[in-house]
């Protein structure tokens, strides 16, 4: 069994778990962190996307061996203690979630986007959102939502 | 997913040996098209061999006018890489059009080369361009490597290097986007090279190919105009659910005429 060493939400991980353990599984089977959603589980929803040094991954189709050394962010480790970042602060004030199955991957997709593009424009958003799927809002407010995410964290100088 | 081992070479003699010792290995570059393949139990190796940790395979540089890109390259970085952007604009927004965001952060440009879908967008890319393929042991123009559906000219264990793109004088990509994986209903590449103009088509065809015609009727004038009296056949072109060969053939117009006015 591989040996594997990460960070996960800043805190060390190591272990030795089968080669075959998915980065999802890792995250919600062992460490309890099930923020991380598995919606297809075929690469094709997004809802499991979680943030590996800093880029969006989805975690069903990356082997937790494959995030040896890495760092990696789930929705857990977005918010500072109580206070919530200021994308899901966003998706809180704009309406952007309904049942929610699809908002940690949405959020750190989001956020990912936002660090990657300081002008980020409305067809940005909807460009970089395409690998994640939403069955409840039909989008518009979820685009609402990041262009606003993305403004506040600008503002916070975390762009 | 079944059992297998995992081993993390970190040179290319180590991963060219564990391949050969192995009983059924399989090289693993991001595991875009890999790892969903292994659970819907495609493929079952005995082992997988992660070629992420080879620097040799990693990079992108510009040396005159040829961009060398690292197999273990992903999509993103060639996206957002200021060489690529500046010797051949039109590879690096091809790359920043592939599949999304999470699939450019791990999907490889040896990956997509080596399973040779034939709705890739990066195939066109080296068709069109005459780029070639690195090996350990040798180097492959991109015609000679792409052989068929999911086939290519790589033997048993050769791993891919990197890839050399000649940067062209013009170029563009246009493709119609499967609206679900954005993978190319169909794709085309036109390039203005040293050798005139190619024209490279992916997503129509069980392997992309070069349009020979529409070349043609490129070379003496680079214009949209010029393509007017050209028509493709549907024969030998994909019918599926997602578009008919004739449908397919009347794209193949409509992006090889979008693509040239967007090059010239
Ligand atoms: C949702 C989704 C959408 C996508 N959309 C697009 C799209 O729009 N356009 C597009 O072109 N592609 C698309 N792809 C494909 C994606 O971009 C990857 O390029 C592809 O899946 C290959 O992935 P990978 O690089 O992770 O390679 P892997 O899956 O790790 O490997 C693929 C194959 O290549 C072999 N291999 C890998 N590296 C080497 C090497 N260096 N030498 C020899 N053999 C090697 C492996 O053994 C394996 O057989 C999409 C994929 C997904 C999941
Ligand atoms: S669960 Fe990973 S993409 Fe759907
Ligand atoms: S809020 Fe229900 S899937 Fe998006």
């Amino acid at each position: 069994m591989p040996a594997i060493s990460l960070s996960v939400n800043g805190k060390p991980v190591s272990g030795e778990y089968e080669a075959r353990t998915l980065l999802c599984e890792l995250l919600r089977g062992h460490l309890a962190l099930t923020g991380t959603h598995v919606g297809c589980d075929t690469s094709q929803c997004g809802a499991c996307v979680v943030l590996v040094d800093g880029d969006p991954v989805k975690s069903c189709a990356m082997l937790a061996a494959q995030a040896d050394g890495r760092e990696v962010t789930t929705i857990e480790g977005l918010a500072g203690g109580e206070k919530l970042h200021p994308m899901q602060e966003a998706f809180r004030d704009h309406h952007a979630l309904q049942c929610g199955f699809c908002t940690p991957g949405m959020i750190l997709t989001s956020v990912a986007l936002a660090r990657g593009n300081p002008a980020l424009g409305e067809e940005d958003v909807a460009k970089g959102l395409e690998g994640n799927l939403c069955r409840c809002t039909g989008y518009r407010n979820i685009i609402r939502a990041v262009m606003a995410g993305a403004k506040a964290m600008r503002e916070q100088g975390d762009v | 997913m079944y059992e297998f081992r995992y081993h993390r070479p970190e040179t290319l003699e180590d991963a060219a040996k564990l391949f050969s010792e192995c009983g059924d290995p399989l090289f693993l570059a991001g595991g875009q098209t890999t790892l969903p393949v292994m659970k819907q139990r495609l493929a079952s190796p005995s082992d997988l061999i992660d070629l992420g940790r080879i620097p040799e395979l990693r990079g992108i540089s510009l040396s005159g006018d040829t961009l060398t890109i690292g197999a273990m390259t992903c999509h993103e970085d060639v996206a957002r890489s200021a060489d690529a952007k500046s010797a051949i604009p039109a590879l690096a927004g091809l790359a920043g059009d592939i599949g999304d965001p999470a699939v450019r952060s791990r999907g490889t440009l040896g990956g997509s080369i080596a399973n040779n879908d034939p709705a890739a967008d990066y195939t066109a890319a080296l068709v069109a361009l005459g780029a070639s393929v690195h090996t350990p042991s040798r180097v492959i123009a991109a015609e000679d490597f792409f052989t068929g559906m999911f086939e290519t000219a790589l033997e048993e264990g050769e791993m891919i290097v990197k890839v050399a793109f000649p940067a062209p004088r013009s170029a563009a990509y246009v493709k119609f986007p499967n609206p679900a994986s954005r993978y190319a209903t169909v794709g085309v590449f036109v390039a203005g090279t040293r050798e005139g103009v190619r024209v490279a088509v992916t997503g129509a065809g069980p392997c992309v190919f070069r349009a020979g015609d529409i070349e043609a009727a490129l070379e003496g004038d680079f214009s949209a105009d010029a393509l007017r009296g050209v028509s493709v056949s549907p024969d030998g072109l994909n019918s599926d659910l997602h578009a008919s060969a004739e449908y397919r053939a009347n794209l193949i117009g409509v992006m090889t005429r979008r693509a040239v006015a967007r090059a010239s």
